[in-house]
């Protein structure tokens, strides 16, 4: 039995070195919790891995697997990538945090990036983005084009990405606006177009007249081009379902980041870090500005330039709901505690899910 | 050309064997050829798929891992589909089961004793049987459909484990992330020393065989298949229709809750919003394929799961979109199940009409 | 706004409806397809694509409802012809339309759908409250209730309705009488696709036009769950569809207007509901016992 076991990992190491040698200089592999196909959250991340294979040609040969469910599952087929030579491993979900580290620990010279999450170690990066630089940037606009004075907010799951971004939009929209009110809408999905529809549809009858979402279907920009509403795209342009209703989109952008930490590990360079950058490094990009006024546009470039300076829309005064301050005229949050966002800015009529 | 069924005396004991070998051929021959359709080498592409993962002792042992869920839940179903009751919400169980056994890890951590493990796997049963329960008591005390009731409580229990990951339970120095804290090793089920097989599926196979001799050899067994096949016999008989669901559903849950918490327990370490990748739904296919025995259902689990890695195999190593491992796995189910008719029947070809009063030519 | 809120539920109900209506027949008959989700996923992407290829939203709906019958005729010939399990043939065929559609929409998307046309009718349509709620839908919410009555007619006043209740509460007799068993089976399981092709071209050409993997999510299993609920009586399915959507739609109102409630609690309402009306409903009896089909998921064999 042992020989036998012997003979087989024989077998299998000399497959690996065989393959190894006559193909491409590093295998980049992808693992995507959703399907490719949803236009919206892996859809970006597979758009990012299209650009790696774009970009590097023969050089780098990449993989993916899709649908892969948060769970016993993930452990293994982020294990069998690892098994099967690739050189580096990306995970585009939270819940493959621990699963990420598991494996990292039994593959030392296999690298690994996880995205949205916050454990390191010696072969395992962190990387995100700040999408709540946008949604500041989407709340001064509806504050400014709104006529009701009230958004509507589709959100996802409580964590701290989403419930910052509730925050940033609101904190936009009062720097124009110091009355305006958001509307918030939990639909316990990510993904499911017929119940974003519905909610879009519930947030206007109930008096709003922009929406913005934190789930990742079309409909809802459906829902406000059939009303004669406004709303923002969300992770990818939408504009070509909302052609008179999309003011402009918070794109993720992964290709630059993708290509970047590529070409390290081509180089020999690469190193664990956590990043978490923005506009400024074009991870995360504003959709073209239309259906504005040329004054709103304006004003929506120089916010974007001044957050690509390194201004920082989490700045006090922030005034919790409950009252207290978060943060003093002029004091910047630090990056954990917009990390682990778990509070809302005063003005917000909903009240967080504990 | 008519098709026609033709009964068969007994049912085939060569065809009990071969039915599935010509189901796996057909499914490899259909494969194929859509394999051939998006470009693809067919051959390597079956390879890839269906051998590949049985070469290499860590996609075996990720076969076995992934089975050994499968067939610890359809082991409980084929007790409750033997005594015809239509239990399909064991995901929800699975979930509940997982919920209670994780109570003593997540808000007593400071617990860790030889007792740990042994009390989070009662609790898992206690957990899973309780929310099976629930249908099995709505359907004897109202009459209450149970498949409708047990289908509905998988959306209940999986917004309750939701509820529980992002709110109370929430790991306290996990920065507001939904997850629970991280067992620790009292509360990790443990794998076989030396290998990376885990407890779990010396478990599952121990409580197979003993279900085998139960349902073949114990008056409970000679029970559930009266009452299964003749209600009123076994009323006569002296069988309590309403006893045998309660013990049905209240066993069947109890597996997928131990299911449940095995898997939370020795392979994920925590608890997440999801912890089941389907494993409930699959398992009903499993039970089915297996034929509602529990050494069926053993060989059914290790090829379902097969099929998983294998559809993982050929997406990493060609590209092959995991849309078309799940067309295969569709196929494979019916034509194991078409073949399945070769057991009881024989399939005549004639060209004789049949008779014109048997026939209406309007609906 | 109470208008608002009954064009939303409106049309978060259609699918369920006309599914539903399709399911509560095959049922009767005395089969049990429990790959409405399937065959309704599979609608979804034909209809989408053909509307997108001929520009022809009437020939999306035509291809959904074909894609629909012919999903389902590929169960009919496994569970009545082959004899094979129906729990265990229904599932298998929802994974093979989820994987199916899958594969055909590939290319579809990321790409605008073509929305059906509401309906106007000068007149009717510009009456106050009743205008909008009943006279400007698109064709395939007038469809549903035009198939509501429709089934109701033929399943209790007319032969054909009665030979279908007849095979589905006795095919041993029935078969006796000279029916065949099989092809009105076949019929009904052939008409419940259609529908599922019909409810899924409503998501994907009316509810949101677009395609995306998945997109029906979970509405083929409620749709199962309706039939129940309504004890087998099409009216019944109209108040179950329109109840579930309403408590559905109902709960992101309650989440607007700034209740904080739990939102899982809400988001578990519907199911809680249906739990709870299928309790009451079959705690009664003599209600359930006689429209259920007492054959349901009972194969049949003619002897020869």
């Amino acid at each position: 039995m042992k020989s036998l076991l012997k003979a087989t990992v024989a077998a299998i190491a000399f497959a690996a070195a065989g393959s190894a040698a006559n193909a491409a200089d590093v295998k980049a592999c992808f693992v995507y919790v959703g399907p490719v196909g949803d236009f919206g959250w892996s859809y970006q991340h597979d758009q990012g891995r299209l650009a790696v294979e774009e970009k590097f040609g023969d050089k780098v040969e990449t993989a993916y697997l899709e649908s892969v469910p948060e769970g016993p599952d993930a452990e293994r087929a982020i294990e069998r990538f690892a098994r099967e030579g690739c050189d580096i491993i990306f995970t585009t979900s939270f819940g493959y945090m621990n699963p990420t580290i598991k494996v990292a620990k039994d593959f030392p010279d296999v690298k690994f990036e996880h995205a949205t999450g916050y454990k390191t170690a010696e072969n395992v990066a962190t990387y995100n983005s700040k999408f709540h630089q946008g949604r500041y940037i989407i709340g001064q606009i509806a504050a400014k084009q709104s006529e009701a004075g009230v958004a509507g907010y589709i959100a996802s799951f409580p964590i701290p990405e989403v419930v910052s971004g509730i925050n940033a939009f609101m904190l936009g929209a009062q720097s124009v606006n110091p009355d305006f009110k958001v509307k918030v809408v939990w639909v316990n999905t990510w993904f499911d177009p017929g119940k974003e529809a519905d909610a879009a549809k519930a947030l206007f009858d109930q008096g709003a007249d922009i929406i913005t979402q934190h789930t990742d279907s079309t409909a809802p920009l459906q829902v406000a081009q059939e009303r004669g509403m406004k709303g923002f795209g969300q992770a990818s342009d939408m504009i070509a379902f909302a052609p008179d209703a999309q003011y402009t989109s918070i794109i993720d952008d992964w290709a630059p980041y993708y290509i970047h930490r590529v070409q390290e590990v081509l180089d020999g360079t690469w190193e664990s870090h956590s990043s978490w950058e923005g506009l400024a490094e074009g991870h995360v990009v504003m959709a073209p500005y239309t259906n504005l006024p040329e004054d709103v546009v304006e004003m929506a470039k120089a916010t974007e330039a001044k957050i690509k300076d390194g201004w920082e829309p989490f700045t006090g005064p922030i005034t919790k709901q409950d009252g207290t301050v978060a943060a003093e005229d002029g004091v910047r949050l630090d990056d954990g505690a917009i990390l682990g966002m778990n509070w809302y800015v005063q003005g917000i009529d909903d009240q967080l899910p504990q | 050309m008519r098709i026609e069924l033709v009964k068969r005396k007994e049912h085939s004991e060569v065809m009990v064997f071969l039915s599935p070998v010509i189901a796996v051929l057909l499914t490899a021959l259909t494969a194929g050829i859509i394999f051939a359709l998006s470009g693809l080498n067919p051959f390597e592409a079956l390879y890839k798929f269906f051998i590949d993962p049985l070469t290499q002792t860590w996609s075996l042992e990720d076969t076995i891992a992934a089975a050994t869920p499968l067939v610890l839940i359809a082991c409980g179903l084929a007790v409750c589909y033997l005594s015809n009751n239509w239990n399909i919400g064991a995901e929800g169980q699975f979930v509940v089961g997982a919920l209670f056994g994780s109570f003593l890890p997540v808000m007593l951590p400071g617990f860790e004793s030889f007792l740990t493990l042994p009390l989070m796997l009662v609790c898992g049963m206690i957990g899973g049987a309780l929310w099976a329960l629930i249908p099995a008591f709505l359907k004897t005390r109202f009459n209450t459909n149970e498949i409708l009731t047990s289908l509905m409580l998988v959306y209940v229990a999986s917004l309750l484990l939701d509820y529980l990951v992002r709110g109370p339970w929430r790991d306290p120095d996990g920065f507001n992330f939904p997850e629970s804290r991280i067992f620790s090793d009292a509360a990790t089920l443990p794998s076989i020393p030396g290998t990376s097989i885990s407890m779990a599926t010396v478990i599952t196979i121990g409580i197979a065989l003993v279900l085998t001799v139960i349902l073949t050899k114990t008056l409970k067994g000679f029970e559930i298949r009266v009452m299964g096949q003749s209600p009123r016999a076994g009323s006569f008989a002296g069988f309590s229709s309403k006893r045998l669901s309660l013990f049905a559903f209240g066993l069947s849950g109890a597996l997928a809750g131990l299911a449940g918490i095995m898997v939370v327990s020795g392979e994920m370490n925590q608890l997440q919003p999801t912890i089941s990748p389907g494993y409930g739904f699959t398992a009903i296919i499993v039970a089915f394929l297996g034929r509602l025995n529990p050494v069926g259902i053993i060989v059914a689990g290790f090829v379902l799961a097969l099929s998983y890695i294998g559809g993982e195999g050929v997406q990493s190593a060609m590209g092959v979109s995991d849309k078309i491992a799940s067309v295969i796995q569709g196929l494979l189910l019916f034509f194991v199940l078409a073949c399945d008719t070769l057991i009881l029947y024989r399939i005549r070809f004639s060209s004789r009409r049949a008779p014109a009063s048997a026939e209406v030519s309007h609906v | 706004m109470f208008e608002a809120v009954l064009l939303t539920v409106i049309t978060a109900a259609t699918p369920l409806l006309i599914a539903a209506l399709g399911e509560l027949v095959v049922e009767r008959s005395g089969v049990l397809n429990l790959g409405v989700e399937g065959m309704m996923i599979m609608g979804a992407v034909v209809g989408f694509a053909i509307a997108n290829l001929t520009g022809s939203g009437a020939l999306g709906v035509i291809a959904a409802i074909g894609a629909g019958m012919a999903m389902s005729a590929l169960f009919g010939f496994l569970v009545l012809v082959l004899v094979a399990n129906q729990v265990a043939t229904g599932l298998a065929l929802t994974i093979l339309g989820l994987g199916l559609s899958g594969m055909i929409g590939e290319a579809f998307i990321g790409v605008p759908g073509l929305r059906l046309p509401e309906l106007y009718i000068p007149g009717l349509s510009d009456i106050p409250f009743i205008g909008p709620v009943f006279f400007q839908q698109d064709a395939i919410v007038y469809l549903g209730f035009a198939l509501v009555i429709a089934v109701t007619y033929v399943l209790f006043r007319t032969r054909a309705g009665l030979i279908l209740r007849s095979v589905g509460d006795n095919h041993g007799s029935a078969h006796a009488l000279g029916y065949s068993v099989i092809k009105i089976r076949f019929m009904a399981v052939l008409f419940g696709g259609a529908c599922a092709g019909l409810a899924g071209a409503y998501m994907s050409l009316a509810y949101t036009p677009q395609w995306v993997e998945n997109m029906t999510a979970g509405r083929g299993w409620i749709a199962l769950a309706l039939v129940v609920f309504a004890s087998w009586l099409p009216l019944r399915v109209v108040i179950g569809a329109y109840l579930f959507g309403a408590v559905s739609v109902l709960n992101l109102h309650a989440q607007a207007l700034g209740l904080g409630i739990p939102s899982q609690f809400l988001s578990s309402l519907p199911y809680i509901a249906t739990i709870a009306v299928l309790v009451l409903i079959s705690a009664n009896r003599r209600l359930t016992l006689v429209n259920t089909p007492a054959c349901l998921g009972k194969p049949f064999v003619p002897d020869r």
